[in-house]
């Protein structure tokens, strides 16, 4: 076991962390602690774009972005949150060009921006063109652009480790991070990181579902290390299905393809968008297109022999068009379907994408205890994290949009903090969580395999908590998900080696997302209403009156040792916008 | 939509719903010193459809039969440059290569990429390409005040450095150029590829100092053209033809 000290850890490697690294490894002695290297990280794979009202293309402000993104979060979004990601947008992506983003240009030579769904002009009148991007990988530009500026800083990157657990210490009645357990994948070693400050940016947890835009490492291991130590995790029942993943494997079609004017088609070449939003159309909200699809799905108008998906048609965009806004996506149905979408229509079916809960922070980034304590020295920001500018439901762009500008505001914020703190001493036997947790899986004898455990993880969540959810599926999940739990006790592994034993930390991973499923289930059991990505069908509307909170989850283990989930809630922010009904 | 093309669909996705699993041989290259000193090819049989990533059979191998064969991958749909290998003895990527078209009727040969250290069955060690990037000055580089707004650059000079921003580092081109096999001090494709993107890039000032890093014995005039590095780049990137713009730069000294 190896010990290091460090002002400021970051754990995560993609556009949250790497942007927060910036700031911090300025302000403080700064390690980032990845479980990827740093350029394999999931912010590479979004495609359509950044938002910021920078009006270079048409009228915008910003005040219009923090409606939208308000009104996307089916009002669930903390007001005050949405209003610093729309104003702070604006020199998010600024910075970002001068760090070296290549972005596409207009023929002035400043960025260019397209439309993308729920983004409006005044309120909701027509789409406007808010979207900065760079051709169809946006997300890859900006994590090269991140990782180039940290190599210009000098950014000091641990590589392959994983971290496992959360050291939080009692002081003065008051809790406080003392650092992370991290597992080396390279040596199989266990390195304790003490820091004044700690950031998690590791990502979000997509993997529980089978069809899913998710890289198989999304495992929402740092939402696990902090859920299992008694910190809550908010909102976590809201999970976006984008409209269009590849039809059964779940990979991203970008919205920009609708946004340079892609349809989406039925069975009978029929426009349906036009019929459930008939002013913004393909590019209504997410959580609206992907309850369209599986409606016409569901009253037969779904293509193919099993009539289980739609098409996105963009064969009447002229191929330049696609050749020069749209690479990368065309490419894929050309490679995986052997597709020309020059002229024909693209198999597609909502596909699980993004959480919008997480770990809850103040707009500081700052983690919260409860709902309105901070934890000193710990800190989130990006997908792990819970602001929450999404609220029920995330607009297209403003993904890319948060982990810049809570990854930067919490990089700032931890430095800042560690240069007036003390480290906290850290609590006997730091280790002990994790190498009786590697122990235990290198010399379990049980006969349960990772891949089958997680097979029918993935199976029970996309039947049962999906676009669609009621009382009796959402049981299901629920009872299931806690069967494999008690088999998950008898995980075994075959390779018992040190060295880059990913069989290891699969299964870990694995455990990592029966809590989060659990949590998930439950989370989406007690919200007896439908909002943004949560929609049951035995309670179809929005309930202001009961509904209008965030759901707080507590893991609370009994003097017996017994695991449950506690729920409480916590009252939304809201400031000058009032819940009104939506409509695109 | 046209009738016609509604039919050739209907019959893609009739096809892709009825499964045809064929028998395919994986032989793939083991090594790991914990267990032996010296590599062996080991042989697994799948029944799997041809229409599958080569990545879909390592995780089926992994899961279904030997939980301690082991490799990097992350997003399985060719951006995160994780997963290079040599398949059939060419350098690509696990997820972007369908069994179907790497002739499943022989045995498929995967083994991990060359010119780098193997720590175990299909892992490299990355640390030498990424210290070749790091050395390039892969940032931008700008002098004088900052404006307020973006910096302006006309959509002719942002398509001058396109081809060489899409790199995903995933070291296909380095590991297929043979003269980076026989001198591991070389530079190699993907870094002079990172230099390319900044040096012709018209916002950057560095160009200069980029260039006299290249212009070293280990730079770009090692590059004998063989084009593996093009062959070999998976996401499409002409990285011969951005190895000879950097010499003629460093002869014209314009760029």
């Amino acid at each position: 076991m190896k010990i290091h000290k460090y002002d400021t850890v970051i754990v995560g490697a993609g556009g949250a962390g790497m942007r927060a690294a910036i700031e911090s490894t300025k302000r403080s002695r700064t390690a980032v602690l990845t479980k990827l290297y740093p350029t394999r990280s999931h912010t590479g794979a979004a495609q359509g774009g950044m938002a910021a009202a920078l009006a270079n293309v048409e009228e915008d402000n910003w005040e219009w972005h923090t409606f939208d993104t308000i009104k996307g979060g089916d009002y669930l979004v903390d007001q005050d949150a949405a209003e610093i990601l729309a104003k702070e947008a604006i020199d998010s992506v600024l910075d970002l060009e001068k760090m070296g983003l290549p972005f596409n240009r207009t023929p002035d030579g400043t960025i260019d921006q397209r439309r993308f769904g729920g983004h409006s002009r005044n309120h909701g009148e027509a789409p406007v063109r808010r979207s900065c991007y760079a051709a169809d990988r946006t997300g890859h530009m900006i994590l090269q652009t991140l990782y180039q500026n940290c190599v210009k800083e000098g950014v000091e990157f641990f590589n392959e480790f994983y971290v496992l657990d959360q050291l939080l210490v009692e002081q003065d009645g008051v809790r406080k991070s003392a650092g992370v357990v991290a597992y080396e994948l390279a040596t199989g070693e266990i390195h304790i990181f003490q820091a004044k400050a700690v950031i998690y940016a590791s990502g979000g947890t997509g993997k529980f579902f089978k069809v899913t835009s998710n890289a198989h490492t999304l495992t929402g291991d740092g939402q696990a290390a902090v859920y299992r130590r008694g910190l809550p995790l908010e909102d976590m029942e809201f999970f976006q299905f984008h409209p269009t993943g590849i039809w059964r494997m779940g990979i991203l079609l970008t919205e920009g393809a609708r946004g340079e004017g892609g349809i989406l088609r039925n069975k009978d070449g029929e426009r349906f968008m036009e019929k459930y939003a008939p002013v913004m159309k393909d590019l209504a909200s997410r959580d609206v297109v992907s309850r369209s699809i599986y409606t016409e799905i569901r009253e037969g108008r779904g293509c193919g022999p099993e009539g289980d998906h739609v098409y996105l048609d963009l064969t009447h965009l002229p191929p330049e068009q696609l050749d020069a806004k749209l690479p990368d996506i065309t490419e894929f149905a050309r490679t995986y379907l052997g597709i020309e979408p020059y002229t024909d229509p693209i198999p597609i079916q909502p596909t699980a994408h993004y959480a919008m809960g997480g770990i809850p922070t103040n707009v500081e980034g700052e983690v919260l205890a409860d709902n309105t304590t901070v934890v000193p020295g710990l800190y989130a920001a990006g997908e792990v994290a819970c602001v929450s500018v999404h609220g029920a439901n995330r607009l297209g762009t403003n993904s890319l949009l948060d982990i810049n500008v809570f990854g930067r505001r919490a990089g700032i914020a931890a430095a800042e903090y560690a240069k007036d703190a003390e480290f906290v001493e850290l609590p006997e036997n730091p280790a002990a969580f994790v190498e009786e947790q590697v122990e235990r899986l290198r010399e379990s004898t049980g006969s349960e395999r990772v891949a089958d455990i997680r097979k029918e993880l993935q199976e029970t969540m996309d039947a049962n908590v999906m676009v669609f959810r009621t009382e009796q599926t959402i049981k299901t999940a629920v009872e299931k998900i806690g069967e494999l739990r008690e088999r998950y006790r008898n995980v075994a592994i075959q390779d018992k080696g040190k060295r880059f034993n990913t069989d290891l930390l699969e299964a870990i991973e694995l455990g990592n997302l029966l809590d989060l499923a659990e949590v998930m289930a439950t989370s989406a059991l007690a919200r007896k209403e439908s909002r943004g990505g949560h929609y049951r069908e035995d309670f179809p509307n929005r309930d202001d009156v009961n509904f209008m909170r965030h759901t707080m989850a507590y893991r609370e283990v009994g003097d017996d040792g017994t695991e449950s989930i506690r729920l409480d809630y916590k009252p939304v922010v809201q400031t000058r916008y009032q819940p009104m009904e939506r409509k695109y | 939509m046209a009738t016609p093309t509604m039919d050739k669909l209907e019959a893609l996705e009739k096809d892709s719903t009825t499964s045809h699993l064929i028998t395919v041989t994986f032989r793939i290259r083991r090594y790991n010193p914990e267990v032996a000193e010296e590599p062996t090819w080991q042989d697994f049989q799948l029944e799997i459809d041809p229409k599958e990533r080569v990545l879909d059979a390592l995780h089926k191998i992994k899961w279904e039969l030997d939980g301690s064969l082991t490799f990097r991958r992350s997003c399985a749909h060719g951006i995160c440059g994780s997963d290079a290998m040599r398949i059939n003895g060419k350098n690509r990527l696990a997820c972007k290569t369908l069994i179907k078209d790497v002739s499943p009727e022989k045995p498929i040969t995967v083994e991990a990429i060359k010119g780098l250290t193997v720590l175990k069955d299909l892992v490299v060690d990355m640390e030498p390409f990424f210290q070749a990037y790091r050395d390039v000055m892969p940032f931008l580089v700008t002098k004088g005040n900052e404006p307020t707004r973006e910096r302006y650059q006309s959509a002719e000079d942002r398509e001058r450095f396109d081809d060489t921003t899409k790199c995903i580092l995933c070291a296909a081109c380095t590991t297929s150029c043979p003269v980076f096999w026989n001198d591991g001090q070389y530079f190699g494709p993907a870094a002079i590829v990172n230099a390319h993107r900044f040096i012709f890039d018209s916002r950057d000032e560095a160009g200069e100092q980029r260039l006299e890093i290249l212009n070293d014995r280990d730079g770009v005039w090692r590059c004998r053209t063989t084009f593996n590095c093009t062959d070999a780049c998976p996401r499409g990137i002409e990285v011969t033809k951005a190895i000879q713009e950097v010499k003629r730069a460093l002869i014209t000294r314009r760029y």
